[in-house]
């Protein structure tokens, strides 16, 4: 455990936790690189898993355990689940696919290089001489501190976030309900949108 | 552990996230982009929690609520996207042009002068 609160540390002088935390942040970013230009949907949707682990590494790397482990259950578990159905049941191209990216790709990579240039240079100028003091530990695991805060501090939010996570379960549902009782009795002439679009 | 690492790393991931949502044209595809830059904006919020040393750990707090409101946002997203793949056969955002404006595709608007344009007579025969 190291006590450094005195003595400046330098940038020539990473620690293993930095050295750790740029080598897991190269990765998550080279895989979330491949996740937006691969061109296959389902390899796309397999490296977003690396991107969301390797940032589940890095809040374990932040001391942030317990949203770590809501991260691998959550994102991985479920989230890249529920877009790996949705890739199969829109019919997607298993095989590479060289109509996935639109026409617009090179105005995109402007502006999100404009982007990431201007981020990374009011980022990196603002915190050039801010350190995190990642062994601040007072003992107290910070998921038990997390958790009594969220039912103290936080209970309302909380529960208006349950109230919004059944709607939207709701909607879900009632979004993806085949009507049957709309669609067979048009048999002849197409309704409205059907015919105009496509 | 410096501050710029996991800041610079969330402005890359973000602006990646970006990248993928205005190039992409499967909207699954956006969709995972939009989780990408979700979770860039997750971890600008535990590494402040961590750097401010807060006692409450608010950070990890909203942290676990944007976490939540990203899965309702992905169930409602996917919920919709299989609504317009079952009403148009494609979940390709580029050809979901229904609600675009007719008079884009000529991209040769120009002023309406008075008495020039032949193709002006025949628009005038039909209204009048």
């Amino acid at each position: 455990m190291i006590h450094s609160a005195t003595h400046h540390p330098g940038f020539l002088s990473p620690t293993g936790v930095e050295i750790t935390f740029l080598l897991v942040g190269l990765a998550t970013l080279g895989a979330a690189v491949v996740t937006v230009t691969t061109r296959q949907l389902v390899h796309a949707a397999l490296w977003l898993v690396v991107a969301l682990g390797g940032i589940a590494v890095e809040y374990l790397l932040l001391t942030a355990e317990f949203i770590a482990w809501v991260q691998v259950l959550i994102y991985v578990g479920s989230v890249v689940v529920l877009l790996l159905f949705g890739l199969m049941l829109t019919k997607a191209p298993i095989g590479h696919s060289p109509d996935a990216d639109s026409e617009n790709r090179w105005v995109a990579l402007a502006v999100a290089l404009a982007a990431a240039g201007t981020l990374v240079w009011v980022v990196a100028d603002a915190f050039r001489s801010t350190w995190i003091d990642v062994h601040h530990g007072t003992g107290q695991s910070a998921t038990k501190v997390t958790g009594s805060s969220l039912f103290r501090f936080w209970v309302l939010p909380f529960e208006a976030l349950s109230v919004l996570l059944l709607a939207a379960l709701v909607g879900a549902i009632v979004l993806s309900r085949r009507r049957a009782d709309v669609l067979p009795p048009a048999p002849d002439g197409s309704t409205a949108p059907h015919g105009k679009d496509r | 552990m410096h501050l710029v690492y996991p800041a610079v790393l969330a402005s890359l991931l973000f602006c990646v996230g970006l990248y993928g949502v205005l190039a992409r044209r499967n909207a699954i595809l956006v969709l995972m982009s939009v989780e990408l830059m979700l979770n860039a904006v997750n971890l600008n919020l535990v590494a402040f929690d961590t750097w401010l040393h807060d006692r409450l750990h608010s950070g990890q707090a909203l942290t676990l609520f944007t976490i939540t409101i990203a899965a309702a946002e992905i169930g409602i997203g996917l919920a919709i996207v299989l609504l317009v793949h079952r009403n148009r056969g494609t979940a390709d955002i580029d050809r979901l042009t229904g609600l675009a404006d007719p008079g884009q595709p000529l991209a040769l608007p120009g002023p309406p002068e008075p008495g020039a344009a032949s193709g002006h007579d025949e628009k005038a025969e039909a209204t009048a």
